[in-house]
């Protein structure tokens, strides 16, 4: 009697928890026999199956979503790799790549920015894509080009107001990134020119997707974003005369932009190889590359190393 | 109830027993293992910012500049402490008074829609992840300030009412036991004497019950002190003390989400973050310590 | 007379908050709720999400939440209830229980970021675990924990004396007297607070963004073997909650419809928890009219 109470008891539990998992599994069940019926079918034709192997990749939220695509399309057509990928941001990518936790790290900036010089060294860095990004205003500011030093002069705080840069009367908001952010170190790198510090009053927001939305919300400000996220709702402007278009970031005519890099330990093997191979592949650049708002390294005439040095 | 005669051997009982004294023990140990553990993780890790990169604790905790991607880093995390006070006292400053009141309503005007009705619904607040508060602060309380008030919108206000919304099911709950439980002697006393409703709650029951409500107040800020997703998306996160309400700011816990996955393990600013960690958690020390206290007082 | 027109401005006040609370919380449901549901769709909930073209769901998402709270509810309850059952019935009224019982106190006020981090440094990288279901599930746990504990001391101390020691008195060992007696008295009471407890792990995000990752690998829904890495019951894979995603879609989102996307699925979340918060009534309602009937 008693033992069929406990039983009854932890049944009862089970069951209640079950039943709303069970539900959801079929839901989601369902929804993926949906979704593959409806998607390109895979190709059990492929030859080069015989690759197999999990991969862990880690690190920059901002390429997440290329690397996550191009590992998809890179598990369809090799059944045996699995390749996870993770955010986390740029700083924990580098820190498991070198502790050896993850395969790939996925980072923003240069790896020797980030950790010391001995064990950036380990690191080989695979360059998968250029991101570019450019100022951004408030579509109510009438100000359409800045040059470095006017940029210089409202991200320092000398300038406040819109009037001292060729704008109508109005106060200056900024709306910056956290000073461990990489697309703050590219953009003070490159449009800046110098590093700056945190204003008060100025606002710091992580996530491209805020940042937007403040900027777009915001009378007066100004921020940044890359130019996957450009849309009607902020106005980029030009810096230095120069338009933020791919084209004249190809050519090394507009500054502000950074790889995006995908760091091994040491030079990688099998399935990491043929992955990584695969990111650089025109299947990859051409086309998710290009998709989700990034240019190929293929197109860019110009090179830069950790230092920040430009080469034709 | 008990059948239970087939039961009445000696050994194997002696033996079950001591299984289950030995099952609840280890399953206590496990609590106790843990919070130990987390309090060394969290302390060395915390600590090294001090021992390793040797930043001294008093500019961490009076500087009034963080800087740490400098070539010559700063480590003031004072902004970030007023910040976390301002907003978690501005918050119960805000719920208090409501809370209290709810639970009055519910206790003492209408205790059979409260009970009913109100509780629920209060609790309900409660249901609301944090998430869903932070989005809902960042789409209307934002806009709602920035156009009514000057300033940006985003600030210790913001903050201070998305926590308000957040720690009122905490406070009127807490209320609303210690109104219930108050002897209905000392109440029927004060109504026999002639006393209005509002004499014997603001002379009567509001002063016996003063610790309890307290003991809310204090566990509704340490929630409050905590929150971290909710505040960063309406508090601006810039690392000064505001000039006013409505100018961007931070908060302990923003600061962290904020920087710490972009920043590597080991290094200087990454430590300074776990120091603001380490900073949290004593202050859930404290607010405990508080807590006890004041129940302590309470139970007199 | 005075005193009469005090009380009676009073009792307006009283009652004008009251009715200014309810109405904040219809407001704020109605606000996400219809905002929300008009987006939400059998298509919606059913399907992955997608990075930068419309139409992306929170299938994944939906499932993750509800499996790592499975995950969660399995690993907290024995220790929970073993652990609550300690300090109601075996723990001697003294220094070390006032110890334990403050670190119960301590750990159930650990703000939920502080969590995050012991999970991201303990689980994810010392038992290296990776961003995974499994470190989530017990970075939850440690919240949980408490609350279970709690829960049962406080299920096992609303049993009769008078049952206990009837029992106790025929010689039955304490033990079985705990199991056999005392819990199923305390099962309605413990039943509902587990799953209050088990509601509060859909809307955590901030502890599981460091834990439990912030991405969802590709899922084979036709693959149940918990050991195969896309199999949807492997633990050992990183898993993107409902609620980190609303975090996520709301901040990095690029897809045309995001804000809709994170207004459907707040919206699914706020459901969500009402609907356990209800279902968690009644059950406990139920099982109570159970068991006083059948005593």
């Amino acid at each position: 009697m008693k033992k069929w109470l406990i039983l009854s008891l932890t049944l009862m539990l089970a069951l209640t928890l079950a039943a709303c998992g069970n539900n959801n599994n079929n839901t989601a069940g369902n929804a993926s026999n949906g979704g593959a019926s409806g998607s390109p079918s895979e190709s059990p034709s492929e030859s080069a199956s015989e690759l197999s192997g999990s991969i862990l990749a880690t690190g920059s939220t901002a390429i997440q979503k290329l690397v996550e695509q191009a590992a998809q399309k890179f598990m369809d057509k090799h059944s045996g790799v699995s390749i996870q990928v993770q955010g986390g941001g740029s700083g924990t990518g580098l820190t498991q790549v070198s502790e050896g936790q993850a395969d790939i790290g996925n980072s923003d900036p240069f790896a020797e920015e980030k950790l010391d010089a001995a064990k950036a060294a380990e690191l080989v860095d695979h360059q998968v894509a250029v991101v570019a990004m450019a100022a951004v205003v408030n579509p109510d500011v009438t100000v359409d080009n800045l040059t470095k030093q006017q940029l210089i002069d409202i991200f320092t705080g000398k300038v406040t107001n819109w009037k001292d840069v060729g704008g109508a009367d109005a106060r200056i908001q900024i709306i910056n990134r956290p000073a461990s952010s990489g697309t703050r170190a590219t953009f003070e790198k490159f449009a800046l020119g110098q590093k700056t510090e945190d204003l008060q009053g100025s606002i710091q927001e992580d996530s491209s997707g805020t940042v937007k939305k403040l900027v777009s919300e915001t009378p007066g400000a100004i921020g940044y974003l890359a130019l996957s996220y450009l849309d009607d709702k902020v106005k980029p402007v030009k810096y230095e005369g120069v338009e933020a278009t791919e084209d004249n970031v190809a050519t090394g005519a507009y500054p502000i932009w950074a790889y995006e890099h995908m760091y091994t330990k040491g030079e990688p093997t099998g399935a990491v190889k043929a992955f990584l191979d695969y990111m650089l592949s025109d299947e990859v650049q051409h086309a998710d590359v290009v998709e989700l708002g990034y240019i190929p390294t293929g197109k860019m005439q110009v090179k830069r190393d950790a230092q920040g040095n430009l080469t034709k | 109830m008990a059948k239970s005669y087939d039961r009445l051997e000696g050994k194997p009982h002696l033996t079950e027993e001591w299984v289950g004294k030995a099952y609840t023990f280890v399953c206590i140990m496990f609590l106790v293992i843990t919070i130990s553990s987390m309090v060394y993780f969290v302390a060395s890790k915390g600590l090294s910012t001090f021992l390793v990169n040797g930043v001294n604790v008093g500019d961490l905790l009076t500087g009034l500049k963080w800087n740490p991607e400098a070539d010559i880093p700063l480590f003031g995390a004072l902004p970030f402490i007023f910040g976390s006070f301002s907003t978690s006292i501005l918050a119960a400053i805000i719920a208090a008074p409501l809370g209290f009141c709810a639970a009055v309503f519910m206790v003492e005007i209408a205790p059979k829609f409260g009970r009913k009705y109100m509780q629920p619904v209060i609790e309900l607040l409660a249901g609301i992840p944090s998430v869903v508060y932070g989005f809902v602060g960042l789409s209307v309380i934002v806009p709602f300030f920035r156009d009514t008030f000057p300033g940006q919108g985003i600030g210790i206000a913001a903050g201070a009412v998305v926590l308000a919304v957040m720690i009122l099911p905490t406070i009127t709950t807490i209320a609303t036991d210690a109104l219930a439980a108050l002897p209905a002697g000392l109440k029927e006393g004060s109504y026999a004497l002639g006393s209005t409703r509002y004499q014997t709650i603001s002379r009567i029951v509001l002063p016996t019950t003063l610790p309890a409500q307290m003991t809310g107040i204090v566990l509704g800020i340490a929630r409050a002190f905590g929150e971290a997703l909710a505040v960063q998306m309406v508090i601006g996160n810039a690392p000064h003390i505001p000039h006013s309400l409505f100018e961007s700011t931070s908060t302990l816990t923003s600061a962290i989400t904020l920087s710490m996955g972009n920043t590597s393990m080991g290094s200087v600013h990454n430590n300074a973050l776990w120091s603001l960690a380490l900073i949290l958690m004593l202050m859930t020390f404290v607010f405990v310590f508080i807590i006890r206290m004041l129940e302590r007082r309470s139970k007199l | 007379m005075k005193a009469k027109t005090v009380d009676k401005i009073a009792t307006g006040v009283f009652i004008g908050i009251a009715a200014f609370i309810v109405l904040l919380l219809a407001s704020l449901l109605g606000y996400i709720l219809v905002r929300g549901v008009s987006h939400i769709s059998w298509q919606f909930l059913t399907s992955p999400p997608q990075t930068i073209r419309e139409g992306g769901g929170i299938g994944p998402q939906l499932f993750n939440s509800v499996f790592l709270l499975v995950l969660t509810m399995i690993i907290t309850i024995p220790i929970g209830i073993g652990a609550g059952i300690y300090m109601s019935e075996y723990a001697k009224p003294n220094k070390m229980t006032g110890f334990i019982r403050l670190v119960v106190e301590v750990l159930s006020s650990f703000p939920s970021i502080i969590v995050g981090l012991f999970g991201l440094l303990v689980f994810v990288n010392f038992f290296d675990f990776g961003f995974s279901l499994f470190s989530g599930a017990l970075a939850l746990t440690v919240f949980n924990l408490p609350l279970m504990v709690r829960i049962t001391e406080q299920g096992l101390k609303g049993v009769p004396l008078s049952q206990k020691e009837a029992s106790l008195a025929l010689g039955i060992s304490k033990w079985t007297t705990i199991r056999s007696v005392m819990l199923p008295v305390a099962l309605p009471v413990i039943l509902t607070g587990t799953i209050l407890a088990a509601g509060r792990i859909f809307g955590e995000a901030a502890a599981l963004m460091f834990t439990a990752g912030m991405s969802s690998p590709r899922l084979d829904f036709t693959n149940w073997n918990p050991l195969d890495a896309v199999s949807p019951l492997n633990p050992f894979r990183p898993a993107e909650t409902l609620a980190v995603h609303i975090w996520k879609v709301n901040s990095e989102g690029i897809a045309p419809d995001t804000p809709e996307i994170a207004a459907g699925a707040s919206a699914v979340l706020v459901i969500l928890v009402l609907v356990f918060n209800l279902g968690a009534r009644m059950l406990g309602r139920y099982v109570h009219r159970k068991f006083t009937a059948t005593k």
